[in-house]
């Protein structure tokens, strides 16, 4: 027998990515898990190289960084490609969970590959929230200050706890160096999470657009699926390059070129464009605490849709409704993330409130009462049928 | 996802009704119903074009292109363009977008340019603002020459040491020296510019939103305050500058400096110069990225390219495959 199916190691490959048989129907959607995987790999590895140069002190962090870009050989290069793909990173993890969304793959007997996806996330934002503070700009110490801030909204031990996380009485130095090991250490658990989530998915396979069972019509994930991510890892390689070489800080802020000044407060604090849309939803409440609890809820809600989705169909494909609903929730967060990046006055506060309430009330009311409705005509179809 | 949404897809989900719910279970089953959307209702031209897919998809970029284009136009979304956060003078006057000739993917800095901005440079601002992370060396071959430069730095006095007595002292500087600054410390710009402190301008075309083009705007932007705006004594009114006070007086005037190549040196030209010699200083990498980026765009092209081809070479058999379903014809469901 060939090596491959019988060697030890070489035997999970097989199993994995050479042999796995693929639901035939699958979409270019379901190619952004192989975009994920390539973006944890380029993380990591410019991220060990950007380690090599950085210094995690908060009187040499700004100049170590600058050092990067100006002495370092593609110095340059590297910080640019760590900086980008972390949003690419962001943009594919959303389109990912609107592909579960919109073909309902958080539904038995996925709930395990759900439920891990979703710390995936949490850990994922926690990470770049940690990264986006070395650089030791304004913004990053800026917005440190106020996220790290935000726990101290917790009763009674709020303030010792955000002091502990802090290590002194504001972010300082020994902030900076904790956040400069947990952000290497945690991508490390984040890459066992993935495995455990590539694990959870080797159980029942991939879903796919019908939402049925696909059995009848498989084929191995190599040569028709690997040639098929390749595709789309070519294309993220040239977009990337695009976005590195010619357009580097697009999506970054300007204010993260001025070096850190505890005595100087920007005009305004904003996050990455990737956590914009938490981030209205924290403002949107007027209490802090409850408006941080929404803020992590916002997360944490996505763990509830194996149990609030009623539907007994899997997917959107044959509900049209909840096609609609679907794309009201992108459209959302669309808004979401907009009002994110605006100041806190009428009438961004208002858009931001409805919403939040849209946010929460898709996952609490919308998705189960469609769910209700299609059962219930469907009943009545089949009843119907039957007599 | 779009491209699987049924081309009705809206005009169904709108029209569901007590006929629909009765077919919905024989739709499912049939199989012609699925297509019908592209089929059965063309009978009439208006229906069919009402649910279209390519009607829904151009209605939404006209939508999506119409917008964008206001707000390109007049730089703020329509109807909610009037609605300010803050007043428009807190974050200064949008900075015009300038053709700058580093602009395209083609193009690198123009060096003589910044050859000439950084003797507007030397010779206008560093007499308060450093440029602590550009050292001599950086000069060469960007805008000087080797030996050009090591002249400039030996025209400043360093102070190194200890030597082996122990004892500092001043050398001529060399070319892995930094520029000098003007000032020995924050406290002493501060007092020499009325409290005030004149950034660094390594990094500012970076950290500045507008980047080239505001600093620009604000180098030639100055002009008297208009009617109603108080400037505190000591202030000076520039539109661009956020609040609209700003510390620095206009410094360029026409015939400041005299170029060597003999470029007529009017208050713009300077400004562009200087702005460009600003911007290389912040990117130093500029060119080479480019560069780079080219051969990187050619590659993944390529590579993009090939791996189109092969996919759809490797899937061809499965694209073109042909499912038969013969249903029992003895039998009932």
């Amino acid at each position: 027998m060939r090596l491959l199916k019988t060697h030890v190691l070489l035997r999970m490959l097989n199993s994995y990515i050479v042999d796995s048989p693929e639901p035939a129907n699958i979409s270019y959607l379901w190619n952004f898990g192989s975009l994920l995987g390539v973006c944890l790999i380029i993380q990591i590895l410019t991220g060990a190289f950007l380690a090599m140069h950085y210094t995690p002190n908060v009187d040499f962090a700004f100049n170590s960084v600058e050092h990067i870009m100006r002495d370092v050989n593609n110095g340059w290069l590297i910080r640019y490609t760590h900086a980008n793909v972390a949003s690419f990173f962001f943009i594919f993890v959303y389109i990912h969970i609107g592909r579960g969304l919109y073909y309902s793959s958080y539904k038995s007997p996925r709930v395990l590959l759900w439920s891990i996806g979703v710390i995936i996330l949490v850990l994922m934002i926690a990470i770049a929230f940690l990264g986006y503070v070395l650089p030791y700009g304004q913004m990053s110490l800026w917005g440190a200050t106020v996220i790290t801030n935000l726990l101290s909204a917790i009763p009674v031990f709020g303030q010792d706890i955000v002091e502990l996380i802090w290590g002194g009485c504001s972010v300082s130095n020994a902030t900076l160096n904790r956040f400069f090991s947990l952000h290497y250490l945690l991508p490390f658990v984040l890459a066992a999470l993935v495995i455990a989530h590539i694990l959870a998915l080797h159980v029942h396979g991939s879903n796919n657009p019908n939402g049925v069972t696909a059995s009848g019509d498989r084929y191995a994930f190599h040569p028709y699926f690997i040639f098929k991510d390749l595709v789309t890892i070519f294309a993220f390689f040239l977009v990337l390059s695009i976005l590195v070489f010619f357009y580097p800080n697009l999506l970054g802020h300007s204010d993260n070129y001025i070096p850190a000044d505890p005595m100087v407060t920007p005009p305004s604090i904003v996050p990455e464009w990737y956590l914009l849309p938490y981030y209205a939803i924290l403002r949107s409440i007027p209490n802090k605490l409850l408006g941080v609890l929404a803020m992590f809820g916002s997360l944490f809600i996505l763990f509830i849709l194996p149990i609030t989705d009623l539907s007994r169909i899997r997917g959107s494909q044959f509900r049209p409704a909840m096609k609609l609903a679907f794309w009201f929730f992108v459209v959302d967060f669309f808004i979401l993330m907009w009002i994110g990046s605006q100041h806190p006055n009428t009438p961004y506060v208002e858009i931001g409130q409805i919403s939040t309430a849209f946010y929460f009330s898709w996952f609490l009311i919308i998705v189960p009462l469609i769910g209700i409705s299609e059962n219930t005509l469907i009943d009545v179809a089949t009843n119907k049928y039957k007599n | 996802m779009l491209s699987r949404l049924s081309a009705g897809a809206f005009k169904k989900a709108a029209s569901v009704g007590a006929s629909r719910s009765s077919t919905l279970l024989y739709g499912a089953r049939s199989g012609s119903v699925r297509f019908a959307s592209s089929k059965a209702s063309g009978s009439s031209t208006l229906d069919s074009v009402m649910s279209s897919r390519a009607t829904l998809a151009s209605v939404s970029l006209f939508t999506a292109g119409t917008i964008a284009w206001y707000t390109h136009l007049y730089g703020s979304l329509p109807f909610l363009g009037e609605v300010h956060a803050s007043h428009l003078s807190d974050e200064g006057l949008h900075p015009s977008k300038y053709p700058w000739s580093h602009n395209g993917w083609f193009d690198t800095f123009d060096h003589a340019s910044i050859r000439r901005g950084y003797q507007v440079y030397r010779e206008v601002c560093a007499a308060c603002h450093s440029l602590d992370r550009i050292a001599w060396r950086n000069l060469v071959g960007v805008s000087h020459t080797a030996e050009e430069t090591r002249a400039m730095a030996e025209e400043v006095e360093y102070t190194d040491g200890p030597n082996a007595e122990g004892e500092m002292f001043q050398r001529p500087g060399k070319l892995s020296d930094y520029l000098p600054a003007p000032y020995p410390n924050e406290e002493a710009a501060r007092s020499s510019n009325g409290g005030a402190l004149p950034p660094d301008l390594s990094l500012i075309v970076k950290a500045r939103h507008g980047g080239a083009d505001y600093i620009f705007s604000l180098l030639t932007g100055y002009v008297d305050p208009p009617a109603g705006v108080e400037i505190r004594d000591g202030m000076n009114y520039n539109p661009y500058f956020p609040g609209g006070a700003i510390s620095m007086a206009r410094v360029l005037f026409d015939g400041l400096v005299e170029y060597d190549d003999g470029t007529p040196a009017t208050t713009s030209q300077m400004a562009k110069d200087v702005v460009t010699f600003l911007h290389w200083a912040a990117e130093p990498e500029h060119d080479e990225r480019k560069k780079y980026g080219i051969k990187a765009v050619i590659i993944f092209s390529t590579l993009f390219a090939i791996s189109v081809y092969v996919k759809r070479f490797k899937w061809g058999v499965i694209k073109n495959r042909k499912i038969i379903y013969n249903p029992p014809v003895d039998k009932t469901h």
